[in-house]
């Protein structure tokens, strides 16, 4: 479906949306773990509506960084694949990726969702790296939300790879010794249309939107990520009101993971 | 060496389970999945498209674009780089050769169709469970073709013809020998043949013949997948 940015407007203009949806309401959220068993230490598939992406984890031992000698480290990667939507180009990752890429990283990283001590193998020396790859395989709007829960649910499934003597990954066997997943952050990213805020964005809606911000949030309601997008300014009254809808729809989203 | 039992207990001319399953991917003109043993192949199909740049464009006909990608976390051993390969594009460049024979490309003279394959999790025979995914895709999709295209992977496994090897197969200690072949089941003619190993011309001969058998069965489970959404529709 394509339309103009003038008639999303005048559709929103009635408080309604073009797909009938309230302004607060996701569409059918699905979470399955385990799409990947034979390969993937870790995956899932997240579908908001039509919207599909399939993200999996892998991990590799590598050196510490030298300000962090007794901690491991996370990497997530989007690839924005052409099968996804018309829109996605073959190629290297084009800037919507890289960001989508960040904002999941940061929402992890920085709320300490992973233990990351605990991806210790030898202090200085030797650290696991965990590798999130994330694939939407049908763009249909919400990317930031899917990408972030599709990551998060491969976190939920993976298990530790077991070492042999020689401190090398047995590729051949699994643990059953899952990832120290301490926290939970769930993201929300909240849209503007002119003066209206809404979630779970459509791509037309996503196209007509003036401004962005994806909030991640803690269990205890804690702030542990934010990025704003789009060019409109934002005021601090409209910035909470943001942030008081995506405390609502985190607790939604919540128990999808349970 | 001797091969006597194969290691997942199937008969040496029996392919792993096969299911399939068309219209998986919303945003594309035609789409399918395709799943051999723990091979998952994805495949979505768009276009026609514009050619850009131009010179690329053929003035009597459509040019077929494959595009074949593991997703990183795919392999069973360490992350597969993401991004583009050698070994990603040969496979692509095979595919299209296997499928040019069989759609009508001159019925869009100078557009490109498009086909991506994207594999989530695989253990041996990707390119062939591909292909398969891109026939019921293409098919989906609604562009004209003389046949569906089958594909399977055959071989040799130390001192025994087998059909559909398994990664565990193709890593076997005494050797292993891999097919990949796609024929077309109406005709029987095969429009992708690789090997790499050494083989006898009479074992050749007896790993071709498994593999048309074996593509007979896909053909199958490729029908019923089609019928199946049509079938949906329907209702």
């Amino acid at each position: 479906m394509i339309v103009s940015k003038e008639y999303v407007e005048s559709v929103i203009a009635q408080g309604k949306r073009i797909d009938g949806r309230k302004f607060d309401e996701y569409r059918k959220i699905e979470i399955e773990y385990g799409i990947s068993p034979k390969s993937a230490e870790g995956s899932a598939r997240v579908k908001i509506g039509d919207t599909e992406v399939l993200a999996g984890v892998k991990m590799e031992l590598g050196t510490p960084f030298p300000d962090k000698p007794e901690e491991g480290s996370i990497m997530v990667n989007v690839e924005l694949i052409p099968m996804a939507s018309s829109m996605f180009e073959s190629g290297p990752p084009s800037i919507n990726a890289i960001e989508l890429a960040r904002v999941t990283d940061r929402g992890i990283r920085e709320s300490k969702a992973l233990d990351f001590k605990k991806l210790c193998v030898k202090a200085g020396e030797k650290v696991w790296l965990v590798f999130i790859d994330i694939y939407p395989i049908n763009a249909d709007g919400n990317l930031f939300d899917a990408c972030y829960m599709a990551a998060l649910a491969a976190i939920k499934d993976a298990c530790f790879p077991l070492l042999n003597g020689e401190n090398k990954i047995d590729y051949k066997e699994k643990s059953k010794n899952k990832l120290p997943l301490v926290k939970m952050p769930i993201s929300c990213t909240v849209w503007m249309i002119g003066e209206t805020l809404l979630v779970d964005p459509t791509p037309e809606e996503e196209m007509a939107a003036d401004a962005r911000l994806s909030i991640v949030i803690l269990e205890d309601g804690k702030i542990c990520a934010m990025q704003k997008g789009g060019s409109m300014a934002l005021r601090t009254d409209e910035i909470f009101k943001m942030v008081g809808i995506a405390e609502e729809k985190t607790k939604e989203i919540r128990r999808h993971f349970k | 060496m001797k091969y006597t039992k194969r290691n997942d207990g199937r008969k040496f001319n029996e392919t792993r389970p096969i299911t399939a399953e068309v219209g998986v991917i919303k945003n594309a003109v035609g789409s399918a999945k395709f799943q051999i043993g723990k091979t998952v192949a994805i495949a979505a199909v768009y276009g026609p498209n514009n050619v850009f740049p131009k010179f690329l464009q053929k003035p009597n006909r459509a040019i077929l674009r494959c595009n074949y990608n593991m997703m990183a976390f795919s392999g069973s051993g360490d992350r597969v780089r993401p991004g583009t390969n050698r070994r990603g594009k040969e496979i692509g460049m095979v595919i299209e050769k296997a499928f040019e024979n069989v759609l009508d490309l001159s019925e869009y003279p100078r557009a490109a169709i498009d086909v991506f394959i994207e594999l989530p999790q695989t253990d041996a025979g990707t390119r062939c469970a591909g292909i398969c995914a891109a026939s019921l895709a293409l098919a989906d999709a609604g562009f004209e073709m003389k046949d569906l295209v089958c594909a399977v992977s055959c071989g040799l496994v130390g001192d025994q013809v087998v059909a559909d090897l398994d990664y565990s197969e193709e890593a076997f200690e005494g050797g292993a020998v891999d097919i990949p072949i796609a024929i077309t089941p109406r005709t029987g003619e095969i429009t992708l043949l690789q090997l790499d190993g050494d083989i006898s011309k009479e074992d050749l001969k007896k790993a071709i013949e498994f593999g048309k058998e074996a593509c007979l069965k896909i053909y199958e489970v490729q029908k019923q997948a089609l019928k199946a959404k049509y079938e949906e529709a329907k209702e």
